[in-house]
């Protein structure tokens, strides 16, 4: 593996693990937006670079910036008093570390099944993508249309005021 | 240690991670970051076997990746919606205290 | 002469003996009537009463009528019957029915008309009773039952009727029960009677599964006729009877018990508690010679078996009895001072001579012997009525006196009553009833003992009933109160019985013996020639002599100077033992209370200690049980289930509690536990694929 990669991954886990263990929640959300690069960095360096830039638009672009409007609209840069950890906090670190475990020991395990040598890598162009857009997957095309229209008038609805008297 | 095996563990790295900042902090946001970072842990796995598999050429995996990523926009508006209506509510954002779902 | 009446022809029932139910009906009505009206309605009663038994005066009178032509007619006994299936079982059949014939004619007649008499007498001395009508009703009640004996032809009517007589008598002997000792003189009686109906009625049935009927009569087939008793004669009984014999003898106990004889008279006297109407009716005239009539019914089978002048088992041990109970009764009214228990005692006497002469002499010298005692001691109690009335409620006759001027037609009808009763000679019906008695017993073939114990017996009947008519009528007065004579309505009617007493020894001379021959069944005419029958003469002036005697001594001893009342009996000071034991009535009171009675109550204390120790303590015990139980299962119930139920669901409230901790509401322990699923799962997943 290259250098480069170590690099990246270093970025990308940094960025994650910042995201994570920050006391101030406004920190976190740009942890995150550094831990989106990282991965937006390790799709390009996967050849899928349609992938990599949909990542930066999408996830830099729309959702870090909605956490962040999140977090100011919900005070949330305010330090809570009983601290930035939730009840029984070691459970969840064993578990999510038990999830690792497991995880790696499948990737590990399954060594001899898994693919060697790499494949050239492959020329995506967007023609390609929109072909297969319009062509193969036309069906969750339309239907993420649909799910991105509900999604917004859904997400419009819950956080809208109420309209009735005592609020 | 193949390449894949290397993207393949990152991948579980940031999946665990991300869950870890899912079940341990207090703020209903970080949970939300936490689920995202997951996501993306996820689209890594799929692009990494895209790859590495056979058959790059039929973009299935990009595919599966572009679609994730689209419905996890969507989900993260939504949830942070919700996170923003319940602080109105419960004028807090804090987990430990919103269990009026209490059995 | 005695086989005649069960040899007799039977003839088709005619109409008067369809409707010869009628007698005892029409006053068992009217006393249920009576029962009804409401309070108080004396006339009614009153007239209820009398013109139920006038009306079945009447009808006896027809159907005397009846049988007199159809006698003389035919010049022999003709019996009709009337005979109806009551109840039927699969091949025995329970009959009712009514006979009329001579026997049951005159007994119609006479307790019809001396009832009748009495009712009318009763009307005068119970009008300040406040109990008029219950007296009333039950009086008229118990002249039905006593019709209804005499027409039975049906072994069962007639016991039916006997009991009903029974239950009138207790009833009307306690009939101011509030006074102690009239209850138990009742209860006395009915349980002294009662145990000469158990005999009885062993004896019916003994009869019935024998003979297989329970008609007396039957055109051949019934229970007094001579195929019934032949089969009867067959069969052999315990001690050497037959059954014949066996039967009659427990006839007889049932008789002897109403009838007091010897060792069931106790009763009797006590029974004086009654009001004097009672004791006139019942206990002289009617019901205790429902006894002697009973033998007389059944004659046919109390004779059967006997040679041709000799006697049977049955009417030998009858004769005994009679004869004893006459001599003992008499010895004891020698002593007595109340003037009803003399009587009494000399209605007891003069049963025990109607039961010997049925035993010696046959039907005809016991009935007629007992027609002629209803008259005149039925007149003689009504006397002694009036004399109490008269008195002012007085009985002790030792506080009477000279009540010959103050109460003269009292003492008239008194001293033909007593002169009939002693049996004085020609004039009086007594003496000719008697005689036929001693004659019957000088001719008795087993033995000559009666003879003698009868005509002693009629030397105290004199010599007792002198000795009472001195202390009443006689001298002057005891006390310082003055009688005074009854009414019209009391004394009519003694003036009537006076006449019978004295005009009914007709029928029974030797020269016209039309009353034998009435109920025996041939024709008969006046013939002075009877009297001149061996021996017959000289019976006639023994016994003459023997009344007289008797009257002699009590005139000397009681008559000449009037005894003072404190002083003691002129014969208690002579013999002051034997007279101890005649006033004491020989004991026999006393007797029954320390044996029968004492072990009675002994059975009844150790039938006590039974039901209370043994049963009642079964009972306690299985009750106990039974708690016992009931707390266990309480126990079980409330403890066991109960707290295994709580417990149970005290757990499952434990562990719904324990699992809802699972919902906390908190988003992070929902992730937690599903992450931790996810891990689970992928490690079984990851683990099993491993191989």
């Amino acid at each position: 593996m290259s250098i480069v990669f170590y690099i990246v991954a270093a970025l990308a886990v940094g960025g994650a693990l910042a995201a994570v263990l920050l006391k101030n929640t406004v920190h976190c959300a740009l942890a995150l937006t550094i831990a989106f690069a990282g991965i937006a960095l390790l799709f390009l360096q996967l050849d899928a670079q349609f992938a990599g830039f949909a990542q930066i638009l999408v996830y830099i672009g729309a959702v870090a910036i909605l956490v962040v409007f999140a977090i100011l609209l919900t005070r949330g840069s305010e330090t809570p008093k009983d601290g930035v950890y939730g009840r029984k906090w070691p459970l969840g670190l064993v578990i999510a570390a038990a999830v690792f475990s497991d995880l790696a020991w499948a990737v590990l395990q399954s060594a001899r099944v898994l693919p060697h040598e790499a494949i050239s890598a492959p020329t995506v162009t967007v023609l390609q993508i929109g072909n297969a857009l319009i062509g193969r997957y036309v069906l969750p095309l339309e239907i993420i249309a649909l799910l991105l229209t509900a999604a917004l008038i859904g997400a419009v609805i819950v956080a809208m005021h109420e309209k009735e008297a005592g609020k | 240690m193949t390449p894949l095996m290397s993207y393949l563990l990152v991948a579980a790295l940031l999946f665990a991670i991300g869950l870890a900042g899912a079940l341990t902090r207090r703020n209903a946001i970080l949970v939300l970051i936490g689920i995202e970072l997951m996501l993306n842990a996820a689209n890594l796995n799929l692009i990494a076997f895209w790859r590495y598999g056979p058959h790059p050429e039929s973009l299935t995996g990009m595919m599966f990746a572009i679609f994730s990523i689209a419905v996890a926009a969507a989900e993260a508006a939504v949830g942070l919606g919700l996170v923003i209506s319940i602080h109105r509510h419960a004028r807090t954002t804090d987990l430990d205290a919103i269990n009026r779902m209490k059995g | 002469m005695q086989d005649a009446i069960s040899s007799t022809p039977q003839l088709a029932s005619s109409s008067i003996t369809q409707i010869l139910w009628l007698i005892p009906a029409v006053p068992i009505l009217a006393s249920g009537v009576i029962a009804l009206l409401k309070q108080p309605k004396r006339k009614s009663a009153a007239t209820l009463a009398i013109g139920s038994l006038s009306f079945s005066l009447l009808l006896s009178l027809v159907a005397f009528g009846h049988v007199l032509s159809s006698w003389s007619q035919h010049a022999s006994t003709a019996r009709e019957t009337a005979n109806f299936t009551w109840i039927q079982f699969a091949s025995t059949n329970v009959d009712l029915g009514w006979v009329l014939d001579p026997l049951s004619a005159v007994m119609l007649v006479m307790v019809a008309f001396v009832g009748l008499l009495i009712f009318i007498y009763s009307t005068g001395y119970m009008a300040h009773d406040e109990n008029f009508m219950r007296f009333f009703c039950f009086l008229s009640l118990f002249a039905g039952a006593m019709l209804g004996v005499v027409i039975a032809n049906s072994m069962l009517l007639l016991f039916m009727c006997w009991e009903i007589v029974g239950l009138t008598s207790y009833l009307l002997i306690g009939f101011w029960y509030q006074k102690p000792s009239a209850a138990a003189a009742a209860k006395k009686a009915f349980l002294t009677t009662r145990v000469g109906d158990v005999f009885f009625l062993l004896g019916i049935v003994w009869l019935f599964a024998q003979t297989g009927t329970l008609l007396f009569y039957n055109h051949g087939a019934g229970s007094m006729e001579s195929s019934a008793l032949g089969g009867l004669l067959i069969h052999p009984a315990a001690f050497g009877l037959t059954a014949a014999g066996a039967i009659g003898l427990m006839i007889f106990a049932g008789a002897a018990g109403k009838s007091g004889q010897l060792p069931l008279h106790v009763w009797l006297p006590d029974a004086m508690e009654g009001p004097t109407p009672v004791s006139a009716l019942i206990h002289a005239a009617t019901m205790v010679a429902a006894g002697v009539y009973l033998i007389a019914r059944v004659y046919p089978l109390m004779h059967a078996g006997a040679l041709l002048s000799g006697s049977t088992t049955s009417l030998t041990v009858v004769t005994w009895v009679g004869a004893s109970t006459a001599v003992f009764a008499a010895l004891i009214a020698v002593a007595q001072n109340d003037i009803k228990r003399i009587l009494a005692y000399s209605t007891i006497s003069q049963l025990g001579y109607m039961m010997a002469g049925l035993g010696m002499g046959g039907v005809a010298v016991g009935m007629f012997h007992l027609i002629t005692h209803a008259f005149f001691k039925a007149l003689l109690f009504m006397g002694a009525g009036s004399v109490i009335h008269g008195s002012h409620e007085e009985q002790d006759i030792r506080r009477m006196g000279g009540l010959r001027t103050a109460m003269p037609a009292t003492f008239l009808t008194y001293a033909i009553g007593m002169l009939a009763l002693c049996g004085f000679p020609l004039l009086f019906s007594g003496f000719w009833s008697k005689d036929g008695i001693l004659e019957a017993a000088q001719h008795w073939s087993v033995a000559r003992a009666p003879f003698y114990m009868l005509v002693f017996g009629a030397l105290l009947t004199a010599f007792y009933m002198t000795r009472q008519v001195a202390y009443i009528f006689f001298g002057h007065s005891r006390t310082e109160k003055h009688a005074h004579e009854s009414s019209r309505v009391m004394t009519v009617p003694l003036a009537i019985l006076a006449f019978f007493a004295i005009a009914l020894g007709i029928i029974g001379t030797p020269a016209w013996p039309w009353f034998r021959a009435f109920l025996d069944g041939h024709s008969v005419s006046f013939d002075l020639s009877g009297f001149s029958e061996p021996g017959l003469m000289m019976l006639m002036a023994t016994s003459s002599v023997v009344v007289l005697c008797g009257l002699a001594l009590g005139w000397w001893l009681y008559g000449r100077a009037a005894p003072a009342p404190e002083q003691p009996d002129v014969l208690e000071r002579a013999v002051p033992i034997p007279w101890s034991w005649m006033r004491d009535r020989f004991y026999i009171d006393e007797l029954y209370g320390a044996t029968v009675i004492a072990f009675y109550y002994w059975w009844a204390r150790v039938a006590d200690w039974l039901d209370r120790r043994i049963w009642g303590g079964a009972v306690t015990l299985v009750a106990w049980a039974f708690r016992q139980w009931a707390r266990f299962n309480r126990f079980f119930d409330t403890d066991w289930v109960d707290g295994s139920f709580d417990k149970g669901c005290e757990e499952l409230a434990t562990g719904g509690g324990l699992l809802s901790r699972v919902q906390s509401g908190r988003v992070q322990t929902y992730l937690r536990l599903l992450a931790l699923a996810v891990v689970v799962l992928v490690g079984l997943l990851i683990w099993s694929s491993r191989a």
